[in-house]
């Protein structure tokens, strides 16, 4: 005999759908289809899953299933998935909830196909941070999904593995896409448009997984990226410049090739090391370079204009360059265990750049020319291309288990 | 013969997948208290214990009893944690008094939690208390309900309570996969209990009642220290025992807050893990314009702090199980960082 449980109806603030939905959600047996139903569905506390195998959660479409959590009381999430194996969502929206839309964490195996994560009062710091949040889980599919409004990153995967970015959508978010201390990830057909940063590669120290490498960012269109930074203070995306396209934060093995990256105020694409946040570094463990990039086949477009006079680095840039400044911007900081004696990266570990459509190259060389607060206004940056015309060996793709 | 197998298979499968196999209905059905149910008197077997440090649950003062199947015993681990034989039962009862001016009297019982062992794991089960005050029924998927009362200051409080879903429960009690209980550990259990006419040390007592094996480890037991007792330690040892009940659950290597990177157990020896001058990972809104999570002798440029004062669900910390501030818990930790050594 199945257990026959009792709903109680005395003095409850529940709504009957909300409930429902978290029954179902704990009761899901291995194969089971959670169906979300058609609607707008107000939600009131996270919703929550966790220890499943083999579960899909299904609305009936994008603009069709809509879980709204502008009334959210309880926990920080949309919705959140924690220790499962195998989990599928599709087809469906969440709004407006007061933290991350839905974070998932822990777990082998999870698709995001067709999922909408929302804000709807446009971009705010009161938003939510994260849009669609895997954390700390292997085999993820992102495509066909849409982010807006995060006050973080739209579509954000962190310390994980095995990771596919795709045919995805991000605007009015402060970082579009975010790949951060994970390895092998490929991020592609993407469009991340009218957010303060379009696409990030980043490795942060203090974390669970350290040292993110293996990542491929092709064939994605990074237009306008111009919004105001509006992150909450305190957080590390909130010294990205406004206006830009791509940036490499400390992370290794990267090929960003054949994307459209066009008309970022600031900065086309950078590269840069950890010590350009100027945060203090105690994680012994943690490497602050970056070393084996490659930018190659990139498409850049750029009008005259004024980069984000409210950042060091687009103010310099402005000082320097005018309204004309370099589409790629490398901070010139190569790491100091792959360096000859000639202080040039050994074959391998360098950053090249080939094969790029209207792109200026401007090396900052930070450790030269920031001694004191005015020499980098004083200094002449190195524009030579050559010392990086050299070529990588392309990164293998990254295959899945889950598709 | 094959469907017999087949159903077997079936039953047997059902058996390991569903954490209501360990259900009953209604609290009432378990037999842990003799009626009327609501003056909480347990039946034979069922002990009554307390800890030294205790979660804040929005004011929410709790009863708590074990039950150990008979003849057998828990085991100590050298980190003062308990293994449990299958079948053993935790029970943790939230109540809140008319007045908290007289804690005995008009008691509004909300709800009983069960943590039951079974062979290999732990399945938690949430009961709400109906009006009547009679009996408490299984709510898989947790309740929100409006409960009001009178504080210590003559303050009329009412909030919308909020009763974890089962997997809320999982949100605190799995580390590593693996689910554990969180309370009954030496270092807060080691203090005297009144029982009904006497007074005992807990642990001599459950090892008296013969729930517990001794072990050598009871020759040195740990000092418990109770966050709200400035007698039971140092400001320092009263604020880590209270970010170790309140925090550390999530905040530990293995716990679900362990993307943050901000580790917070009493056996935490790393500043910068503890949080001293670390800047958020994913914070959000949570960091409150402040750029670390603990700047010593400045509680109010420190994350902490600001997440711990807040009621908004997508700033304050812990993230579930409260509507308030605990005020007090929040004094200890602004002294404790006002004090803090640079």
């Amino acid at each position: 005999m199945r257990f026959i449980f009792i709903i109680t109806l005395i003095s409850s603030l529940f709504s009957s759908y909300e409930k429902d939905v978290q029954t179902r959600l704990i009761l899901a047996e291995p194969g089971d289809t959670i169906h979300l139903g058609e609607g707008t569905f107000s939600i009131q506390g996270s919703l929550s899953m966790e220890g499943k195998q083999n579960i899909v959660i299904a609305g009936n479409g994008i603009d069709k299933t809509i879980l709204s959590f502008k009334g959210q009381t309880d926990g920080a999430e949309g919705l959140r998935i924690n220790n499962c194996k195998n989990i599928t969502m599709v087809d469906f929206t969440i709004q407006d909830s007061k933290g991350d839309a839905i974070k998932a964490q822990d777990i082998d195996g999870i698709i995001f196909r067709r999922i909408k994560a929302e804000w709807t009062n446009g971009p705010k710091p009161e938003n939510g941070a994260y849009g669609l949040y895997p954390v700390l889980c292997q085999n993820v599919l992102i495509e066909h999904s849409i982010a807006v409004g995060a006050s973080d990153a739209g579509i954000y995967v962190g310390q994980s593995k095995n990771i596919i970015v795709r045919n995805s959508e991000a605007y009015h978010n402060v970082a579009g896409i975010e790949i951060e201390n994970s390895i092998q990830a490929d991020v592609y057909d993407n469009y991340a448009h009218h957010n303060t940063a379009g696409i990030l590669v980043f490795d942060l120290p203090d974390l669970v997984q350290k040292e993110g490498e293996y990542i491929r960012v092709y064939n994605n269109r990074s237009e306008f990226n111009n919004l105001d930074n509006f992150a909450p203070p305190g957080n590390i995306v909130g010294s990205v410049p406004a206006g830009t396209g791509i940036m490499i934060l400390a992370t290794k093995n990267v090929e960003i090739f054949e994307n459209q990256i066009v008309e970022n105020k600031t900065v086309g694409t950078a590269i840069v090391s950890y010590f350009i946040t100027e945060e203090p570094m105690t994680d012994s463990l943690y490497n602050p370079y970056t070393s084996s990039i490659s930018i190659h086949d990139n498409t850049y477009k750029r009008s005259k204009q004024i980069p984000d006079l409210g950042h060091e680095i687009g103010q310099l840039l402005f000082a320097k360059f005018w309204r004309d400044v370099p589409e790629i911007v490398y901070d010139g900081m190569p790491d100091p265990q792959f360096i000859d004696g000639n202080g040039n990266l050994l074959d391998g570990y360098n950053l090249c750049i080939q094969n790029n459509r209207n792109a200026e190259f401007v090396n900052l060389e930070i450790d030269k020319h920031f001694e004191k607060w005015y020499s980098p206004f004083i200094a002449k940056f190195s524009q030579d291309e050559t010392p990086f015309d050299c070529q990588l060996s392309a990164i293998a793709p990254t295959t899945l288990s889950v598709e | 013969m094959h469907r017999y197998i087949l159903l077997i298979f079936l039953a047997f499968s059902w058996l390991s997948t569903s954490p209501l196999d360990y259900a009953k209905p209604t609290l009432s059905q378990f037999g842990f208290f003799k009626e009327p149910l609501n003056l909480q008197n347990p039946t034979d077997g069922v002990i009554p214990y307390s800890v030294a440090s205790s979660l804040f649950s929005d004011y929410a003062e709790k009863l708590r009893f074990i039950k150990v199947p008979n003849d057998q015993k828990l085991t100590t681990n050298s980190d003062g944690s308990f293994n449990y034989p299958k079948s053993s039962v935790l029970i943790k009862t939230f109540y809140y008094p008319g007045n908290f001016n007289e804690p005995e009297k008009n008691r509004r019982i909300i709800e009983t939690r069960l943590l039951i062992k079974t062979k290999t794991d732990w399945v938690a089960l949430p009961y709400v208390w109906n009006n009547e005050q009679t009996d408490a029924v299984l709510e898989i998927a947790g309740d929100r309900l409006p409960v009001n009362w009178i504080d210590k200051n003559n303050n009329h409080i009412e909030i919308e309570y909020s009763v974890p879903n089962m997997n809320q429960c999982k949100g605190c009690h799995v580390h590593h996969n693996e689910f554990k209980p969180l309370g009954p550990k030496l270092k807060n259990l080691n203090f005297s209990y009144h029982y009904n006419d006497t007074t005992f040390n807990q642990i001599d007592k459950w090892v008296e009642l013969g729930i517990l094996e001794a072990s050598p480890l009871f020759a040195e037991l740990p000092k418990s220290i109770n966050y709200d007792d400035p007698h039971s330690g140092s400001v320092k040892e009263r604020a880590r025992a209270w970010l170790d009940v309140n925090c550390a659950n999530c905040h530990q290597l293995g716990g679900p807050a362990e993307t943050s990177g901000l580790f917070l157990t009493s056996e935490e020896l790393n500043r910068r893990k503890l949080g001293v001058m670390k800047p958020p990972i994913a914070a959000g809104r949570g960091a409150g314009n402040h750029k670390y999570t603990i700047v010593p002798g400045y509680p109010d440029k420190s994350i902490m702090v600001y997440r711990i004062n807040s009621t908004d669900p997508g700033i304050m910390m812990p993230e579930l199980g409260r509507k308030l501030v605990h005020q007090e818990g929040l004094d200890l930790i602004r002294q404790w960082i006002e004090e803090m050594n640079p």
